[in-house]
């Protein structure tokens, strides 16, 4: 705020060496001796799975984790950061991956708040405007926040770091919300801005983006770097090697000769929004058979929560809207649904697909109890640790045993466990909500591979996912749902990233349309 | 500020009552001096002499069985995030209803007058606890509002029956029932003791309790729609079901207390049938730590306030606000503590500090709760659901 523009540093030292950060905690050093130099106009990918640390690291900078050991050196001066308000005033910026904005307030209301102290809204809108212009985010102050797309309101993430005239910008997973349009017009900003200097730390575990965008990578791997390079010199595969030690794993999907009866039908679903700033679905039908992947694209917000909520009976609908092998389930509670063959995989792990608090094998009892971990209302505890183990078994769940809390796990052993869990129910259809969302390399692999294996063993899977290669990998098909319409579901080999691209922007349906790549 | 500790303590929340109940005894050392009262004499008045005789022991037992039965039911709901905090009304409700049936069947001789006014009771209790369930499973009404409201009116029909149709023709005009006859009292355990064989529901509740709570799959159930009701929604746990059972089993309980009350020590319908156990039982719910086992110990202590308080007034002529202000401050102590195990106090600095020229400078700002941060903001909305894996992944 009241730090005078300077992006450049005229000492020519780095903008920012970690070195030798370390931080324990008490069941695990996230960080081990981690150094690190991102020098003035990079844009320097930090690089690795799930637990390697890159996150803690992130927070270390920004001031709201403080390392054991170790020397920040800021524009070649010692510095301890110790909150992010500190982080903020030495010039460093940081953009979430979920964003903290009040939906009831206008843009510029936002980013008052968040830059604090007195302000004059006027002259704040003025900034916004002439600061989102110049870096090609159009924004509009005044329009309240609950009405910007996703791809918009990480605009005024971006725009608010801005504002305070950072030296360094950290990104946080920053495409995981966008189309691939917009994710090329959010590169052309980041250059823009490492063109004026100011250097960019950019978090992610999309190798091709990487490859694409940054000049250098810092590879992370159990808390340690494993390796420093020249992305635009390397291929996905040598990344890859060099982010999880051994090759990228590639998913097998064989071809399915069962029967292949429909399911899970979904016929002319409506579904008005349950609040102000959700999402109506209109008119939605699907159809998913025995023995097939079929995948539903598009940016969250755009009906996948009420779509999910509908399909696992958490909201109900018109009977006949949603149909289990033949049988109309549309006015069946979850239970019910559950007891017909549904299986679901929420995209909340911790809160609804477990039980934060709770034990592994407790947890198992949250949707297996129907086989037979309840005897005449009274819980059977040997048995819910018994599957609990054979779950963790099978399934490969690294944790400490059953008795283990389910927030002591690591997003991607949570996801293998509540997998898992609905797996091993013996379903007819499974619904998956982001299966592989903040989870690491390889175990997105094998999340993958499990759900293959699982339609080829003739269950109907639909997958609901952002990440559209994990779409092209694993679905037989590939539908796009976006403001709360469901395109038709076309075969994988018909069509291109591009195409289902431009379909997320909701250019489907009447052809008459003029492609515009509006707010997507 | 209050910053959330990233591994809250088992063994503190444990110990947590222990600690609330030294601090108590603390701040009430500070009031006897302040009153001119020796603390130790006080205290010896207070929590020992009440129990130095037989009788003593025997007063604790009847005045710890209602508020322990009371808060076994209610800790069900509690679990559950329902909160019920009506009993009082509840509990005269199966006065009201037990004692109906007494003063019914007065002057009859079976034994199946007394198992009749326990049934009674029992529905009194659950249908007074059904109707903030039906309002809230129907309407969306608040549980907190419709179960302390419907107090008042199971007070105010009370105060009319004892004061109009159900009055004592002999009574010489006051508020009360007839005398219960032996049928419809429960009968006692020792020669020239109060306490009584309802003492046996009290204990058969704390066993039914014990093995429900911990090895039900519907105690499972409630807890699960209590610690994470999106995970209930989600499994398909009906949320209609665990208000239902919450206010029904609690009313239930509370019920049994107010047929134990007028078939007990009190033996007829009048209106003092309760020193507050329903409210009172709220906070031996929580010390309890909604554990039956740890209820029953509560229960304990909270009897021997009552006891304490009697003997207070009566032995160092302190004002019978005592026994409220003892159960407020435990509470009040137990809350707080609660509070420091969950969270952290961090100082706020206002103002940054100079930077010195040389070594590590220190940079502090407020970190207000502006901080665009994603575990520190009340309820970012924006559009992801996606939480969970912020919790998920792990450094």
């Amino acid at each position: 705020m009241t730090t005078p523009p300077q992006p450049y540093n005229t000492s020519g030292e780095p903008r920012l060496k970690l070195l030798n950060i370390t931080k324990r905690y008490p069941s695990v050093v996230a960080n081990d001796g981690v150094s690190l130099t991102v020098q003035p106009g990079s844009i320097h990918a930090v690089l690795g799975e799930n637990g390697a640390g890159k996150s803690t690291l992130m927070k270390i900078i920004y001031g709201s984790v403080q390392a054991d050991a170790g020397e920040i050196m800021w524009n070649g001066r010692q510095v301890s950061i110790a909150n992010p308000a500190a982080a903020r005033a030495l010039g460093i910026g940081m953009v979430f991956q979920h964003f903290s904005l009040f939906e009831t307030l206008t843009v510029v209301e936002n980013i008052a708040l968040a830059l604090g102290g007195d302000f004059d809204l006027a002259a704040l809108a003025e900034r916004v405007r002439s600061v989102s212009e110049r870096y090609g985010l159009p924004l509009d102050p005044q329009r309240l926040v609950h009405s910007l797309s996703v791809g918009e309101r990480q605009r005024v993430e971006i725009v608010r770091c801005l504002l305070q005239n950072p030296q360094l910008l950290i990104l946080d997973e920053p495409t995981s919300v966008l189309t691939p349009q917009a994710v090329k017009k959010l590169f052309e900003t980041l250059r823009q801005l490492a063109s004026e200097g100011v250097s960019i730390l950019y978090i992610s575990h999309k190798l091709d983006e990487i490859r694409a965008l940054c000049d250098h990578a810092t590879v992370m791997r159990g808390g340690r770097v494993t390796g420093e390079t020249d992305p635009r010199a390397e291929t996905s595969a040598s990344l890859a090697r060099m982010m999880i030690g051994r090759e990228l794993p590639v998913c097998h999907a064989p071809v399915y000769h069962g029967d292949s009866a429909p399911v899970l039908a979904i016929t002319g679903l409506s579904l008005e929004a349950e609040d102000a700033f959700g999402t109506r679905l209109s008119d939605i039908s699907l159809t998913v058979h025995r023995g097939e992947v079929v995948g539903i694209a598009g940016i969250s917000g755009n009906g996948q929560a009420e779509l999910l909520a509908a399909l696992s009976g958490e909201r109900t609908s018109h009977k006949q809207a949603v149909l289990i092998a033949d049988t109309p389930v549309g006015h069946l509670d979850a239970g019910k649904r559950r007891d017909l063959g549904l299986v679901f995989v929420p995209e909340e792990r911790l809160g609804r697909g477990a039980v934060p608090a709770m034990t592994l094998a407790d947890n198992a009892l949250l949707t297996a109890h129907r086989e037979g971990l309840v005897s005449k209302g009274l819980r059977r505890f040997d048995a819910a640790r018994d599957f609990a183990r054979r779950c963790i078994e099978r399934f490969d769940v690294r944790c400490g045993g059953e008795g283990a809390a389910a927030r002591s796990l690591s997003g991607g052993n949570l996801q293998k466990f509540i997998v898992g869990r609905e797996i091993m129910l013996s379903p007819k259809v499974m619904v998956v909500a982001q299966p592989t969302w903040g989870v690491d390399v390889g175990a997105s692999a094998f999340l993958r591979q499990t759900l293959l294996d699982l339609s080829r063993s003739g269950v109907g899977v639909l997958v609901i996912s952002e990440e559209l290669e994990e779409l092209f990998e694993i679905c037989d098909r590939i539908a796009v749902l976006a403001g709360g319409r469901l395109s038709e579901a076309v075969p994988r080999h018909t069509t291109d990233a591009e195409a289902i691209g431009l379909k997320m922007a909701g250019l489907f349906g009447d052809g008459a349309h003029t492609p515009e790549v509006a707010h997507a | 500020m209050l910053e959330p500790r990233p591994n809250p303590s088992r063994k503190m929340r444990l110990a947590s009552p222990l600690i609330a109940i030294a601090l108590t005894l603390f701040v009430g050392s500070i009031l006897f001096i302040a009153l001119h009262k020796s603390p130790l004499e006080a205290f010896h008045v207070f929590f020992i002499e009440p129990l130095s005789t037989a009788n003593g022991w025997s007063e604790l037992a009847i005045k710890a069985g209602p508020l322990i039965l009371i808060a076994q039911g209610l800790a069900i709901g509690f679990r559950a995030r329902i909160f019920n905090i009506g009993a009082e009304g509840q509990l005269i409700m199966g006065a009201i209803c037990g004692g109906g049936i007494a003063i019914w069947l007065d002057g009859v001789d079976s034994a199946w007058v007394l198992p009749l006014m326990v049934l009674a009771g029992a529905i009194g209790g659950g249908l007074w606890g059904a109707l903030p369930a039906w309002l809230k499973t129907r309407f969306n009404a608040e549980e907190t509002l419709t179960t302390l409201m419907l107090s008042y009116v199971a007070s105010f029909l009370l105060s009319w029956l004892v004061s109009s149709p159900w009055r004592d023709p002999g009574g010489m005009n006051f508020p009360q029932s007839v005398m219960f006859g032996d049928a419809a009292l429960f009968s006692m355990l020792f020669e020239g003791m109060r306490v009584n064989t309802s003492i046996f529901i009290v204990i058969a509740a704390v066993l039914l309790f014990w093995v429900f709570v911990t090895k039900s799959f519907l105690a499972y159930q409630l807890t699960v729609g209590g610690q994470a009701p999106q995970a209930a929604r989600y499994a398909g746990f009906s949320s209609r079901r665990t208000v239902w059972v919450s206010l029904v089993v609690s009313g239930v309980t509370a019920g049994l207390a107010g047929v134990g009350e007028v078939a007990g020590p009190i033996g007829q319908l009048n209106l003092n049938i309760s020193p507050g156990y329903g409210y009172a039982a709220i906070i031996v719910a929580w010390i309890g730590r909604l554990h039956p086992l740890g209820i029953v110990l509560s229960g304990l202590l909270m009897a021997l306030i009552y006891l304490g308080g009697e003997a207070a007034q009566v032995t160092l002529q302190l004002p019978a606000a005592i026994t409220g202000l003892f159960q407020g401050m435990l509470l009040f102590f137990l809350l707080g503590c609660d509070v420091f195990i969950d969270y952290r106090l961090r100082r706020r600095k206002r103002k940054p500090r100079p930077v010195p020229s040389s070594g590590p400078e220190t940079i502090s700002a407020p970190a207000t709760i502006m901080v665009p941060e994603p575990v520190g903001l009340p309820e970012p909305t924006a559009a992801p659901l996606r939480t969970a894996s912020i919790q998920g992944e792990r450094a």
